[in-house]
């Protein structure tokens, strides 16, 4: 049980994909100035890299070493295709925001990652629950960052009005810099400076 | 583990393959119904959106069916065209077209977008029978984007009824507040034509002053969007001008809308 | 017409810089951006393969993907779906070509840029572009403009961000912040300063 739980939980704060391996950050960010298309996103990756992970671990016995890679990015592309497609049917709307991002899971490092790394050494159970978990882990950040980026640049969580502004008679003023590309930058800096401080173990050493 | 043959690696590969087509085809072809009525739907919902008709609660598919009569019109000639289903024709479709496009020369390309279709759609709004607006598509360069939105004319032609973006990726908080609702609340009301029946609708830097003789052709400028509002006046400028929408109108005037 | 591939050119290198405005090949970006000359040679790198891939899937988009663009062989259907596997396979089949042609006739430009080419297959800054080629509706003209600009403002990005973190070894930074999250600060400064490149129009 405590194995399970490991297994789905580790990679959500033990060892986060994307403070403490770097991986997956590319499509992280340029989602984030909104909650709603960040979830979205969220949902996506878990999905993909579950998927990912149980396929690439039902026929890792098969895969010929020689293709390996190539066998991988085929499941993966293929599932990001439904992913997108599911997207497009839900809410156009939110696939339009979403644009390219959707698309660049298949050069999600987390996803190929885990595939290559987990999923070609475990059982499929285990490799699904490994792929939730990284996208669990994923997801945190992603949601995390857009939390603060659209609370603080729009004022509002989900869409819905929090902090009053003044535009609308309110005493907020938006703070624009929350809704372009740097601050996205700053924010994750500033929270694998808190995680480390946090788990001091994670902190590196100089060269 | 097995050892590798030739053999094996291709067996592999073709099912992998195999499988996943099915999977992709699959879901392409299942949720394409479900795609297509979505994205009609938005349309129906972008359209309305500027006639202000669209109460909460109202369902946009049957009121577009009660109100809205889609038509094309020849840009070029000012006369409808019969060359298109209006129900189906998708005007980004066309503009990438080469046999339906046609450039825009650059000394009166006020909005950017350098080619335009010939054919262009108009959505009159009809209540008991009598057209009370007229929506017609507009879009050009903002500053990162092209903007993608509708203005409603009312039935003087000249009184704007409505208007706003449905598609654009200007910075948020900036550029972006061209969908700010407060912002867009205040084109109503206003007129887009000068008696001379040039397009005179402009989005002015600063506040409009209520009591200046042209307020009535202006709009207040965003703070910190000179270019998106810029870009704004010309796209207008174009799409309500000689090159574009200006011929139908001028039909429209003298004809009336009957047809 | 020069004027407008020039626009599209500047656009691509500085306003819409892959790395700084998309966050785009992020992990390459932050993990091969401690010494300037192994920067530079993946942004090098980035270049020719972005050059080479955004024009090569345009074609396919054109002509084989897109409604309509099959009307040469007779057909009419609609393949757009299949973008994405078609997209990062032409990709993938490109960069293994290159490396092998770089190995038997460039041997030198192969031994210097070598080891980063089967980076640049997982680089989402590559199936990226295409991604934005096929969303800007790009020709083939603006198609190789792109390619080539995009890469040409990642591979600035990444030496001016190489650059930076020789000279941070001399700062007293924060334990926490060491290594990675000054990084994440040092390059949102640096998209800070690219904004300043947003609105301008040739």
């Amino acid at each position: 049980m405590t194995d399970i739980r490991s297994t789905l939980f580790g990679p959500v704060f033990n060892n986060n994909p994307i403070a403490l391996q770097i991986l997956g950050i590319c499509s992280a960010l340029a989602v984030t100035t909104r909650l709603e298309s960040a979830f979205v996103m969220s949902l996506a990756v878990i999905f993909v890299a579950a998927f990912a992970g149980g396929s690439v671990a039902l026929i890792r016995l098969y895969i010929p070493e020689s293709i390996r890679l190539i066998v991988q990015m085929t499941i993966i592309a293929s599932l990001v295709i439904v992913v997108d497609q599911v997207i497009q049917a839900v809410s156009p709307t939110i696939s339009r925001q979403l644009s390219v991002f959707v698309g660049l899971i298949i050069t999600n490092c987390i996803v190929l990652g885990r595939a290559e790394a987990y999923a070609m050494k475990n059982s499929v159970g285990r490799s699904f629950l490994d792929g939730i978990g990284n996208g669990l882990g994923y997801s945190l950040v992603l949601l995390l960052v857009a939390t603060l980026r659209e609370l603080f640049g729009s004022g509002t969580v989900f869409g819905t009005s929090v902090l009053p502004l003044t535009q609308a008679g309110g005493w907020y003023e938006t703070n624009g810099l929350m809704l372009l590309p740097p601050s996205a930058f700053f924010i994750i800096g500033l929270l694998i400076w808190a995680l480390r401080v946090w788990k001091r173990d994670q902190i590196e050493v100089e060269e | 583990m097995a050892g590798e043959s030739t053999r094996r690696t291709f067996l592999v590969a073709f099912l992998v393959c195999f499988v996943c087509s099915l999977l992709v085809s699959g879901s392409a072809i299942g949720l394409r119904a479900i795609q297509e009525r979505e994205v009609l739907t938005i349309h129906y919902r972008n359209v309305l959106s500027v006639t202000g008709l669209l109460a909460p609660g109202v369902d946009v598919v049957e009121l577009w069916h009660e109100v809205v009569d889609p038509r094309l019109v020849d840009l070029d000639t000012g006369e409808y065209s019969d060359a298109f289903d209006p129900a189906t024709f998708d005007p980004r479709r066309a503009a990438a077209d080469p046999a339906l496009a046609r450039p825009i020369p650059a000394q009166v390309d006020l909005a950017g977008i350098r080619t335009r279709t010939r054919i262009a759609p108009v959505y009159f709004i009809r209540q008991e029978g009598e057209v009370v607006q007229v929506v017609l598509p507009v879009h050009g360069r903002g500053l990162w984007s092209t903007l993608y939105g509708y203005i409603s004319l009312a039935a003087d032609l000249t009184t704007i009824a409505g208007f706003g973006f449905y598609e654009h990726a200007e910075t948020p908080g900036l550029g972006g507040e061209i969908d700010n609702r407060q912002w867009l609340a205040q084109w109503p009301g206003k007129e887009a034509f000068d008696p001379e029946g040039q397009p005179r609708i402009e989005v002015i830097r600063g506040r409009v002053d209520a009591a200046s003789p042209y307020a009535r052709f202006q709009v207040d400028g965003i703070s910190g969007a000179t270019v998106t509002a810029r870009g704004v006046t010309n796209l207008l400028h174009y799409w309500l001008g000689e090159d574009a929408f200006g011929p139908f109108l001028q039909r429209l005037r003298t004809e009336g809308f009957d047809d | 017409m020069l004027e407008y591939y020039l626009s599209i050119f500047v656009r691509a290198v500085f306003v819409e810089n892959m790395a700084l405005a998309f966050f785009l090949g992020m992990c390459t970006f932050l993990a091969v951006s401690k010494k300037v000359d192994t920067a530079l040679g993946l942004g090098i790198a980035v270049i020719v393969v972005q050059t080479i891939t955004v024009p090569i899937n345009n074609l396919i988009f054109r002509y084989l993907l897109r409604e309509g663009g099959l009307a040469w062989a007779g057909l009419n259907v609609d393949l757009t779906f299949l973008g994405l596997i078609s997209y990062i396979g032409v990709i993938a089949a490109m960069v293994q070509i290159l490396e092998m042609v770089l190995d038997k006739h460039v041997p030198r430009l192969y031994a210097a840029l070598g080891v980063f080419l089967p980076l640049i297959t997982v680089n989402c800054m590559i199936l990226g572009g295409s991604l934005f080629m096929v969303e800007r509706e790009y020709g083939l003209g603006e198609s190789i403009v792109f390619g080539l600009g995009s890469g040409t403002g990642w591979a600035i990005a990444i030496t001016a961000l190489a650059g930076i973190r020789t000279r941070l070894k001399y700062s007293n930074i924060p334990e926490g912040l060491r290594g990675l999250g000054m990084t994440f600060i040092v390059v949102g400064l640096m998209s800070m300063a690219f904004m300043a490149f947003s609105g301008i129009q040739l």
